[in-house]
């Protein structure tokens, strides 16, 4: 039985790091006047607190070396150019320590969520997939990094030695067993994080590594310092047993990024989107799963629309302060650079009101689509690309005017609706005439004008002889009607009105502004008119065609 | 010295047997093709070819949305999903239905102006995977058509090459060109208007004793790539022969019920 430990050193500010947009932005920043290098080479401070109370609370090693200490304040802090100050936060350190244990069950389902910072995994049964206990350390170490997260990987036989190990050895430590002690000996003692009072009581006597703290008698430690003395005694040794606490996995996929200057463009924001679904679809295939829909919510900057920060606040007001939108997908994908062509496509289509400071984006998970595809099968559109070349159609014409009809049950002239475009894959294979009866006659067709178009109606005898609309006029050679029909009275736009079937017979020479729209040949047309009772108007529903 | 064109002829042959055999046979293309479902129009052309542009151009109410919509009901009772790109926003669900299209499996397309038709259209295109993709600009100017350039058309058939998706082009008059492999013009002709028996011959004196029971439509084959003996080398040739003009009978889908109440009188 192995056990392997990650550690991530700095836990609170690499939370923020990692949620710190791109180089790409650091360029737009340029341009808008302001410059920083990229943040993770810098030395950085994060402070927390009320403003302007705010203190540093914690600092990179970087930071120290240039002169910043714990409790200085932000102005204080500021002195120190070189430092990047930022703010803590819990939030961030939520989403950082949830990718870490994505990480974890990306190898094995048995985790341990020993701490934000740390987590401890079972390595039992894991040769056969991966290979040899250092193999496996480096994959998490190089998954690790894929998540935007630098760590520390120790393995041991023993998990509390896994775990301080990892704490005290930079990069990859694999302890073999039985050198639990040894190898611990050198470590200070404050891998196993001790109160202060016990530090400095330790360092009276001279103990400052786990190998002095290993060679002290364990009775009077025990009397001296108590059951705390005699577990961190058991830890130095590297005697300490105890089982792990499974974790249970948890499917929420959250990545979040708050922004320092407010975006109004699509393009710097599809670069944070982008950054962010990385992420997101990282730990998405690292969990073996795909986002079934995608949650954004935009934080935006109303005060530059002029809103005082004094005005009182109401839910109308809370409501205009954020986007959120939620975009369904067909089938489950995790395709970065397909959910970011989707995102951008909804964006333009309808984008936020105000500029964003801050991004949250979410996926809700299900299994990845796996189909197997048959040889004699009639082909479709990929389910993915359909998404795309629908979300582009929809920006061209409208959301509105792309879809199946559906009909509906109603006897309202033109009754139907668009509904999504989902054609089910036939599992019969390629079979003509399904249901089809061949060498009937066809069904003439009908064309709607949409909306239908105002005419002018002679009438001789209660009949239609004359019509003039559009570009056309003619004399009316058959009438067929009236057809009465209506129906929802009760409704605003209920519907009362006398249609007739026509045909029409025009010459070229009667039409004179459509000469060079109509052939040399008088035509007969057929076309469907009614009069309207509610609005007492002639007007033309369609054609036969 | 000059050399024969027949010893020139033998001495490619030799050179390759065994690499091409028959390299100077013509052998004729086999094009896979859907029928419209409409018996005389498929023994004229053939049916509608897969990886082609299939024209059909002719005035108002001559049977172009008929012949659409019996495609768009053949190609769904294949299975296969369908795209329409509508010019001017005019199709009929409810005659689509009536004429046995699966709607589920069609992606409407409702456009304004051309513009929007072929920028929907190399969107489709694009996309790939549907088995008829259908532009309706019947009712848009064809001044407006006509100037369309010749390499927005080459570029469409060149999208379904060697695909089985068939393009469907519907227009007041034939603009494709060379570009479609199979051309119709369609010619309007009077429509059939159901009467009682007995009944005055003025249909304008008793309106409401008729009614508008089909047409009768004729299609002319224009053009065409998959007639027999009609090309050599890919090439095809236009139609001028008064037998490749055929006429079928359009109904309405009231007309069953019309003709039962008539014969009950």
């Amino acid at each position: 039985m192995a056990f392997a430990s990650i550690y991530v050193p700095d836990f609170s500010i690499q939370a923020v790091v990692r949620a710190e947009p791109p180089l790409q932005y650091a360029q737009v920043r340029r341009a808008l006047g302001t410059s920083e290098p990229v943040l993770r080479q810098q030395a950085i401070a994060l402070i927390e607190g009320h403003p302007p109370l705010e203190k540093v609370v914690t600092m990179n090693q970087a930071a120290a070396q240039a002169g910043i200490a714990l409790g200085m304040t932000k102005s204080q802090a500021k002195q120190f150019p070189s430092t990047a100050i930022r703010l803590r936060s819990y939030a961030q350190e939520q989403i950082a320590h949830a990718a870490l244990l994505d990480l974890g069950w990306s190898v094995s389902p048995r985790v341990e969520d020993t701490a934000p910072d740390s987590i401890v995994i079972d390595l039992t049964g894991l040769a056969a997939l991966f290979g040899s206990e250092e193999v496996i350390a480096r994959l998490l170490l190089q998954r690790a990094c894929d998540l935007g997260l630098f760590v520390h990987v120790a393995v041991s036989s023993n998990l509390e030695v896994a775990l301080h190990a990892a704490r005290g050895f930079p990069g990859i430590a694999v302890i073999p067993a039985g050198k639990e002690s040894a190898r611990l000996g050198p470590l200070p003692i404050q891998i196993f994080s001790p109160p202060v009072e016990v530090i400095e009581t330790l360092d009276r006597w001279g103990v400052r590594a786990c190998a002095d703290l290993a060679k002290l008698p364990l009775l009077e430690l025990s009397e001296r310092l108590g059951q705390q003395g005699v577990r961190f005694h058991q830890w130095a040794r590297g005697a300490s047993v105890r089982s792990m606490i499974l974790a249970e996995p948890q499917l929420r996929f959250e990545e979040e990024m708050a922004l320092e200057y407010a975006i109004e463009e699509l393009e710097p924001l599809t670069f944070l989107l982008a950054r962010l679904l990385d992420q997101l679809c990282a730990r998405l295939s690292a969990r073996s799963m795909a986002a079934s829909a995608i949650r954004l919510r935009f934080t935006l900057d109303t005060y530059s629309q002029g809103e005082s920060m004094h005005a009182p606040q109401d839910s109308n007001t809370d409501a205009k302060k954020t986007y959120e939108k939620t975009f369904t997908l067909p089938v489950a994908m995790h395709d970065a650079k397909m959910l970011l062509k989707l995102l951008r496509l909804y964006l333009q289509s309808d984008p936020p009101a105000a500029s964003i400071v801050h991004i949250l984006i979410a996926a809700d998970a299900a299994p990845p689509r796996m189909r197997q595809e048959g040889l004699f099968l009639p082909s479709a559109p990929d389910s993915a690309k359909l998404e795309l070349t629908i979300a582009r159609l929809a920006n061209l014409v409208g959301k509105s005017n792309i879809g199946s009809p559906r009909l509906i049950d109603s006897h309202r002239p033109d009754a139907f609706e668009i509904s999504r475009f989902a054609p089910a894959r036939s599992t019969r294979g390629i079979e003509n005439n399904i249901g089809f009866p061949a060498g009937r006659e066809p069904v003439a067709a009908f064309r709607v004008f949409r909306p239908a178009a105002r005419a002018k109606v002679s009438l001789r005898g209660g009949r239609p002889v004359h019509i003039s609309f559009a570009n056309m006029h003619g004399k009316v050679t058959v009438a067929s009607g009236p057809w009465r029909t209506s129906g929802e009275w009760w409704r605003e736009d209920a519907w009362d009105r006398q249609e007739w079937d026509i045909e029409i017979q025009r010459s070229p020479a009667a039409n004179a502004n459509a000469i060079e729209n109509a052939s040399a040949e008088p035509q007969k047309t057929v076309y469907r008119i009614f009069f309207d009772t509610l609005q007492q108007a002639w007007f033309v529903a369609g054609m036969y065609d | 010295m000059a050399v024969s064109v027949t010893v020139l002829r033998s001495q490619i042959e030799t050179a390759l047997a065994g690499r091409i055999p028959a390299p100077f046979t013509h052998r004729p293309i086999q094009t896979e093709t859907t029928p419209f479902n409409i018996p005389e129009l498929d023994q004229l052309t053939g049916g509608m070819p897969h990886g082609g542009v299939t024209e059909i151009a002719g005035p108002p109410s001559s049977g172009r949305a008929t012949l659409l919509l019996s495609a768009l009901a053949a190609r769904t009772a294949q299975s296969q999903a369908c795209a329409l790109v509508d010019g001017r926003d005019s199709f009929d669900p409810h005659s689509a239905e009536a004429a046995g299209v699966n709607l589920k499996r069609l992606l409407w397309v409702r456009c304004r102006n051309i513009d929007q038709c072929l920028r929907a259209t190399d969107l489709l295109l694009q996309g790939g995977g549907f088995g008829l993709i259908a532009v309706d600009l019947s009712l848009l100017p064809p001044k407006t058509v006509r100037y369309v350039p010749l390499n927005v058309w080459f570029r469409f058939r060149r999208a379904v090459e060697n695909t089985s998706t068939i393009f469907l082009l519907l227009d007041q008059e034939s603009n494709a060109g060379t570009c479609a492999s199979l051309v119709l013009h369609l010619l309007a002709e009077p429509s059939y208007w159901a009467e009682t028996p007995g009944q005055q011959r003025s249909r304008l004196l008793n309106a409401c004793a008729c009614l508008l029971n089909g047409s009768q439509v004729y299609v002319e084959l224009v053009r065409s790539r998959l007639k027999s003996g009609a090309h050599q080398f890919s090439s095809f040739t236009r139609i001028t022969d008064a037998n490749h003009i055929v006429n079928f009978r359009s109904k309405r889908k009231w007309s069953d019920f019309t003709n039962v109440i008539t014969s009950t009188k």
